[in-house]
């Protein structure tokens, strides 16, 4: 695949031996006429080809935000990244002219998101959506896009899928309809895939499916894989690191049993105490109590800290806590981690 | 549904929504849609300007003399087209009549036609789209065909006919035949609006829930229904008003609207229209005037609008 | 599909006798004395009376009357206008100008609203949004008596860009200040469903993700919104042909057009009985058979849609 890719190569200047994603301190805003919302302050993490990352937290953390700002698909306005860089092979995205930046798109680092009913052109067929891809991207024809387009839905595994090819979204179901956007998403084959949500739209037993494909799929091309979700048991089975989030920052980043087994930030011990479970059947479940912060007014010093268990004096004034060094390859921004984790 | 979703949907907009400025200010402070809508309306410089224009017009219609404006009914013919003097600011027409005095008392016929078809229009709507959207099955199917016919025949059209009809008697001014005919046939619309909403609301789950609470269809009409659809209800008459008093002119312009020794722009407009490459002044100021009217009305319904429905700022 | 189209079809017909039924009975019905408004100032004998009274059918009840007249128009025979002429004469002359003018009227129309439209829903808020808005609210509620005349004077008489008046065989450049004039009618609406459209399909799911297939700008409005957001503003066309039918009365008064409009107005004004009811039940076919074509249209743009 890789080799095949060298050659198509749009961007110069791409060193193969550089980490595939890093993301350095990004911060984003939105500028309303009610004010400024800092929906993402500092978030880092880095993504290694073959790799899944999950990025986890309550629905508003940024989350999705981070996403769009890696892919340069943000609303602007009012979003605005303001500092930070994201690097894809040693090459900072954010700097690219928008001409350059929109072919790094499906190209290199591609998408799937959360609800495949509205992310699908209503209007248009999904051969159609899918040979887009080839005939802008590759200059193919209109057969040889059908063609590829064809294959692609083989390899997701929708069952006719020359049958298909002419149907609208509305006309398949919610399982399907996931399957053609990880079929487009991967159509240029991409090395970074970031997946927003992909299954919190579906059955139980279809997410199932859905993850396991994507699983597959990403050990075939051996790809990074940017899980975004707050269902913790998806990312139990699928992630080898989890990043943690919490009002716009990486609160914790550390790989998936250490996390599970000692969490070294009270957030993510919160989330992980507030999962049911069955051999604790019957005993009060907890919860966390509050609610995380609007982004317009975000605490001093710990974002957490009116929410934290933990926090004293010194979690509640600025600086707020750097992420300290847990481990290697493990980071915790929180004053106390030692006391969290050695419970 | 984990603690953590509840959490989420308790904290706001699902899909991660970056930050919805609206939302926010409710969660402040808890506010009905009106009391939005009437902020957003306060702010509104369109609305300002509408409803002092309004205000001018209705001061117009019921109190000319406020405007010093002259007699209009005072018409000698030696003063055919001639220049402004005294009270007549904007000179005289082909019969020799104040223009301006014309202009100013045209107010009142404009209002009263527009008004009046109006509030006929919102009554025969109002039944009509309540009890088609409400009970549905035959009655619905026969109300919708009966739009559908009303609507086949194009407006002005049907106006001209039926008006042409009302007022056989050569001596009547034409107000109530007019009057009649504009508030006739200008109920679809509001209908159709009353209908859909009502149907929107009745699927409602806090309607079903007030049904089985055991609410009569009179109780929840009045209660649970209405009140949700009188914000667009308001919208379409306040439009409606304003194209019935263009419809009006456009009925007198055509002869068959107010006649007789009737003051109304439209026939201001008609007359003028035959001398306007040697006078255009008579058939300019009744078109201000009457436009003005008309732009005043839409715009207070625009604005309305505007506030009520977010969605398209 | 197909059952769709049958439905739609009896509803038409339906339609399409409530309303010709309507004008018929608003148009003779309470006539005082029709043979004599048939004669003029004529004087009528007593055996011409018996005469056209039977040829008329003026003793049936009136149900009769109008089905009679009826059976007539449907096998093309539309009678005579109290002037003498045929109205089947009179209607191959006027329509083909009145078709030439609505044409020229909505192409214009359509095409200005879609790009500004257009325009104004990418850069909202923009000075060419609030500059779009406000126009299109002047336009709104300018009458088409003030318009007609207003244009007349400005751009026939005092500019002298245009011819004032049409006349009997009009060129197309004598048509198209009218046009203008009539396709002011519905531009304001057109441009502001475009816009609200435009808008909100901007703002939907499928254009991030359009953006994340790395498409250009061009092909994500030109390709992806536009084909939503041309859907609404199609349907529009089906409703805009009455408030055009209606405008080409003052239109082409104004103007001195001899079309539709111009016809019907002289109809209705000399009680022309027969001339407007056939001049009214051509128009009623002409706008139903319009509305069936739009919402077909409807079902081909936006594949959601079906019928059953």
């Amino acid at each position: 695949m890789t080799d095949i890719k060298a050659e198509i190569d749009v961007l110069p200047g791409l060193d193969p031996h550089a980490p595939l994603l890093e993301v350095n301190n990004l911060h984003v805003e939105f500028r309303t006429q009610y004010g400024v919302a800092r929906a993402v302050n500092g978030a880092n993490f880095r993504l290694a080809p073959g790799e899944t990352l999950a990025i986890l937290g309550e629905s508003g953390c940024g989350k999705s935000v981070t996403a769009q700002a890696i892919m340069g698909i943000l609303d602007s306005p009012p979003g605005f990244v303001t500092q930070g860089e994201v690097k894809y092979r040693g090459t900072d995205l954010l700097k690219l002219p928008e001409n350059q930046r929109r072919k790094m798109r499906a190209n290199h680092i591609a998408m799937i998101f959360q609800d495949a009913l509205s992310a699908l052109n209503p209007v248009f067929t999904v051969g159609y959506q899918l040979g887009e891809l080839f005939r802008k991207h590759r200059g193919m024809s209109r057969a040889d896009a059908k063609k590829r387009s064809i294959e692609l839905l083989d390899q997701v595994k929708i069952p006719a899928a020359k049958a298909r090819i002419g149907d609208y979204p509305h006309q398949f179901s919610g399982g399907m309809r996931q399957r053609v956007m990880i079929a487009m998403a991967l159509a240029l084959d991409p090395e970074v895939l970031i997946a927003d949500e992909p299954t919190t739209a579906l059955d139980v037993t279809v997410q199932a499916q859905i993850m396991g494909l994507l699983a597959e799929l990403q050990q075939q091309r051996n790809m990074g894989l940017i899980l975004i979700t707050h269902d913790m048991g998806v990312v139990a089975d699928v992630a080898d690191r989890i990043s943690v989030m919490y009002a716009g920052k990486v609160v914790e980043e550390a790989g998936v049993y250490d996390i599970y087994s000692r969490p070294a930030h009270p957030y993510a011990k919160a989330l992980l105490e507030s999962i049911p479970r069955l051999d604790m059947k019957g005993q009060q479940l907890n919860v966390i109590r509050g609610l995380p912060p609007a982004l317009t007014a975000i605490p001093q010093g710990c974002a957490f800290n009116p929410r934290c268990a933990y926090a004293q004096d010194v979690c509640r004034q600025d600086p707020p806590p750097p992420p300290y060094a847990v481990a290697p390859g493990r980071t915790a921004r929180c004053h106390f981690w030692r006391d969290v984790i050695g419970e | 549904m984990s603690d953590l979703e509840a959490v989420a949907a308790a904290a706001g907009p699902s899909g991660e929504a970056p930050v919805q400025p609206r939302h926010k200010s409710k969660t402040d402070k808890p506010r009905s849609l009106a009391g939005d809508a009437w902020i957003d309306l306060r702010k509104s410089k369109i609305f300002w300007t509408a409803a002092v224009l309004v205000l001018i017009i209705v001061l117009m219609a019921l109190f000319p003399s406020l405007f010093g404006a002259g007699n209009p009914r005072e018409c000698i013919l030696a003063r055919q087209h001639g220049a402004a003097s005294g009270s007549a600011i904007l000179g005289y027409d082909y019969q020799g009549c104040d223009v301006y005095a014309k202009t100013i008392y045209g107010a009142r016929n404009s209002l009263q036609v527009g008004l009046l078809a109006t509030l006929i229009s919102g009554v025969i709507g109002l039944i009509f789209g309540l009890s088609a959207g409400y009970f549905g099955g035959w009655l619905d199917a026969i109300l919708s065909r009966f739009i559908d016919v009303v609507l086949g025949i194009p407006f002005l059209l049907a106006a001209i006919v039926l008006a042409k009809r009302l007022s056989a008697d050569p001596n009547s001014n034409g107000v109530l035949a007019v009057t009649i005919t504009l508030g006739v046939l200008g109920w679809t619309t509001a209908a159709r609006i009353m209908r859909s909403s009502v149907i929107a609301s009745k699927n409602q789950d806090y309607v079903a829930a007030a049904r089985m609470l055991g609410s009569g269809p009179a109780r929840l009409m009045m209660r649970h229904i209405l009140p949700n659809s009188t914000a667009s209800f308001i919208v379409v008459l306040t439009i409606l008003l304003g194209t019935n008093i263009a419809s009006e002119a456009t009925l007198s312009y055509l002869g068959i609207g107010l006649k007789g020794d009737a003051i109304s722009w439209g026939i201001s407009i008609s007359e003028a229209g035959a001398f306007v490459r040697t006078a255009p002044g008579p058939l300019i100021w009744p078109s201000i005037f009457l436009a003005v009217t008309v732009l005043a009305f839409i715009m207070l319904g625009d604005a309305v609008r505007d506030a009520f429905d977010p969605k398209l700022r | 599909m197909f059952r769709y189209i049958v439905r739609r079809l009896l509803q038409m017909v339906l339609t399409f006798f409530g309303a010709t039924f309507i004008v018929y009975a608003l148009m003779f019905a309470n006539q005082d004395d029709p043979l004599q408004a048939l004669a003029g100032e004529r004087p009528l004998t007593q055996n011409v009376r018996q005469a056209l009274t039977e040829r008329y059918h003026l003793n049936d009840p009136f149900l009769v009357q109008y089905w009679y007249y009826m059976k007539g128009l449907l096998t093309g025979d539309f009678g005579t206008s109290l002037t003498g002429r045929r109205i089947g004469d009179m209607m191959t002359q006027a329509w083909p100008v009145t078709i030439r003018l609505a044409l020229i009227a909505i192409v214009i129309a359509a095409t200005v609203a879609v790009v500004a439209g257009v325009i104004s829903g990418i850069r909202r808020g923009s000075l060419f949004d609030n500059v779009t808005l406000v126009i299109t609210l002047i336009i709104l509620s300018l009458p088409i008596i003030v318009l007609a005349p207003l244009c007349q004077l400005i751009f026939g008489i005092k500019l002298g860009w245009f011819p004032p008046t049409a006349g009997a065989h009009p060129s197309f450049w004598a048509l198209v200040l009218p046009a203008l004039v009539l396709g002011s009618l519905v531009i304001a609406t057109e441009l502001r469903v475009t816009r609200a459209s435009v808008a909100e399909n901007l703002r939907s799911d499928y254009v991030r993700t359009a953006r994340a297939k790395g498409l250009s700008r061009n092909r994500v409005i030109g390709v992806h919104v536009l084909r939503n957001s041309l859907i609404p503003v199609v349907t529009l066309i089906g409703v805009d042909i009455g408030g055009l039918m209606s405008g080409a009365i003052v239109t082409e008064g104004v103007f001195n057009i001899p079309g539709v409009g111009f016809n019907l107005f002289r109809g209705i004004r000399t009680e022309d009985g027969p001339l407007v009811v056939g001049f009214v039940s051509i128009l009623v076919i002409v706008f139903l058979v319009v509305n069936l074509l739009v919402d077909l249209l409807y079902a081909a743009l936006d594949p959601r849609i079906r019928y059953e």
